[in-house]
């Protein structure tokens, strides 16, 4: 199969960028291709070729609000136990996060898969933080569909195309292609995007996370650009089909339902927001915890942190004052520069290196 | 940074990030299976994709999320074919 790291084969793809004679702003929604744009230095590579891509809301650990991270500090600080990925434990909240509260006594674990919090269900009752898109809903949902014994979700996972929308929408920077996420692609399949393609009359390309990959899409678009077009395209094939994983699809339907939602950085988004279904309350935190949960007001976002502007891409990370002098991987101050897939922490972690 | 962080790090890179490389499947038990990543072998929930051994699969947060197929790895492979032919 073909390379596809190949430094020719890319030498090429951005020589025919080039001769395209264009100028295009590129936004993505993903961390795993913000990690292969910068870890392979095609932002600057693509910038001689006249593109510039920008990371918008695609961290599912940076866009959980600060109310969200708090509901999860409330029921840690009550002595509900609590699983969750790595990352969302250093997310500040105010002068707290998990991680103190885990320090002082909380039961907070970190877990490599939902299958590790039910685990910790075997013995204890156990809250699981539901964080990610389409690609990791489904593992929750298939999990609640087996209907554990002393387990509950709380749920902050989130739709991607939602949230594309509202961007557009707001206009607030110009956009003249949008890059798909990969995976969420993988689940969701090429179709939710040509309602966007077709309203906002711009160019969407599912792209894989292989340096090329991310070429051959950027070139895809380049193109359709140049020819007037606005469709879907699909680079990533061979993980992506038109109507997606339709398995998955049906078991998030099945637990889930649209409701609207905050995205950090963002004006309330319509039906964005994967809700439990009432079918489910058994399971869902949010239903069984609500008095601890109710009436918890939203602290500010971290003083000085503009995580808003970088998720809705106003900004890149280097134009935030306190990026890499006050804020750092091992001294986050807010979400985008703790969670791996923020666009602060890869910047940083690539730059710095 | 501690030791911990790194390993911390290294750990949530494997779980969070989308692990673009596919897996062999090498048993599969119910709906679980384990999953070859050229001699590291991890288990993986099989339950969202019809698989058998043998299969190369893309693996997120534990579960597999997508069969790969000799069909799509050509369509890969066309797509870069099409644009030599052209550029
Ligand atoms: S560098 Fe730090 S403070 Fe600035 S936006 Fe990123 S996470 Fe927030």
């Amino acid at each position: 199969m073909l390379e596809l790291r190949n430094r020719k084969v890319a030498e090429r793809i951005v020589n025919q960028i080039k001769a395209l004679h264009i100028n295009l702003k590129i936004m993505h929604v993903c961390g795993t291709h913000q990690d292969t744009i910068v870890r392979y230095g095609l932002d600057h590579l693509l910038k001689t070729c006249g593109v510039e891509v920008i990371q918008g809301p695609g961290c599912p650990v940076c866009v959980t609000t600060p109310l969200e991270i708090q509901q999860a500090i409330a029921l840690a600080e009550n002595g509900v136990t609590i699983a969750t990925f790595g990352d969302m434990v250093r997310v500040p909240a105010g002068d707290t996060s998990l991680e103190k509260v885990r320090a002082e006594g909380g039961d907070v674990r970190i877990v490599y898969s939902i299958d590790d919090a039910r685990a910790i269900a075997e013995t204890k009752e156990v809250v699981f933080l539901g964080v990610g898109f389409e690609t990791t809903a489904p593992s929750t949902a298939v999990t609640v569909l087996d209907e554990p014994d002393n387990f509950s979700v709380l749920s902050f996972h989130r739709y991607i195309p939602p949230a594309l929308d509202a961007l557009l929408e707001m206009g607030e920077i110009k956009i003249d292609a949008i890059l798909c996420p990969g995976h969420v692609s993988t689940i969701i399949g090429a179709l939710p995007y040509v309602p966007l393609a077709e309203k906002y009359g711009i160019p969407h390309v599912i792209a894989g996370f292989e340096p090329l990959d991310v070429l051959m899409a950027v070139y895809m678009m380049a193109k359709q650009v140049q020819e007037g077009r606005h469709e879907v395209e699909n680079e990533y094939v061979r993980c992506v089909n038109t109507e997606g994983n339709v398995k998955a699809q049906k078991v998030i339907g099945e637990v889930f339902e649209p409701a609207d939602a905050s995205w950090r950085g963002f004006p309330p988004i319509p039906q964005s927001k994967m809700a439990m279904r009432k079918k489910y309350a058994a399971y869902d935190a949010a239903e069984i915890y609500e008095d601890v949960l109710e009436g918890i007001e939203e602290l500010p976002e971290p003083k000085g942190c503009r995580c808003g502007d970088v998720l809705r891409g106003v900004i890149y990370p280097q134009q935030c004052p306190l990026f890499g002098r006050v804020c750092t991987p091992s001294n986050p101050v807010g979400p985008c520069m703790v969670s791996i897939e923020g666009a602060c922490n890869i910047e940083y972690r690539y730059k710095n290196d | 940074m501690n030791t911990e962080s790194k390993a911390f790090i290294v750990l949530g890179f494997l779980v969070h990030m989308c692990l673009a490389i596919p897996g062999q499947i090498a048993e599969i038990h119910g709906t679980k299976a384990v999953v070859d990543y050229g001699g590291i072998t991890r288990e993986a929930d099989v339950s969202l994709v019809d698989v058998k051994k043998g299969d190369y699969v893309i693996v997120h947060a534990g579960f597999a999320i997508h069969v790969l197929n000799k069909k799509d790895a050509e369509e890969t492979l066309k797509i870069f074919e099409e644009f030599f032919d052209h550029a």
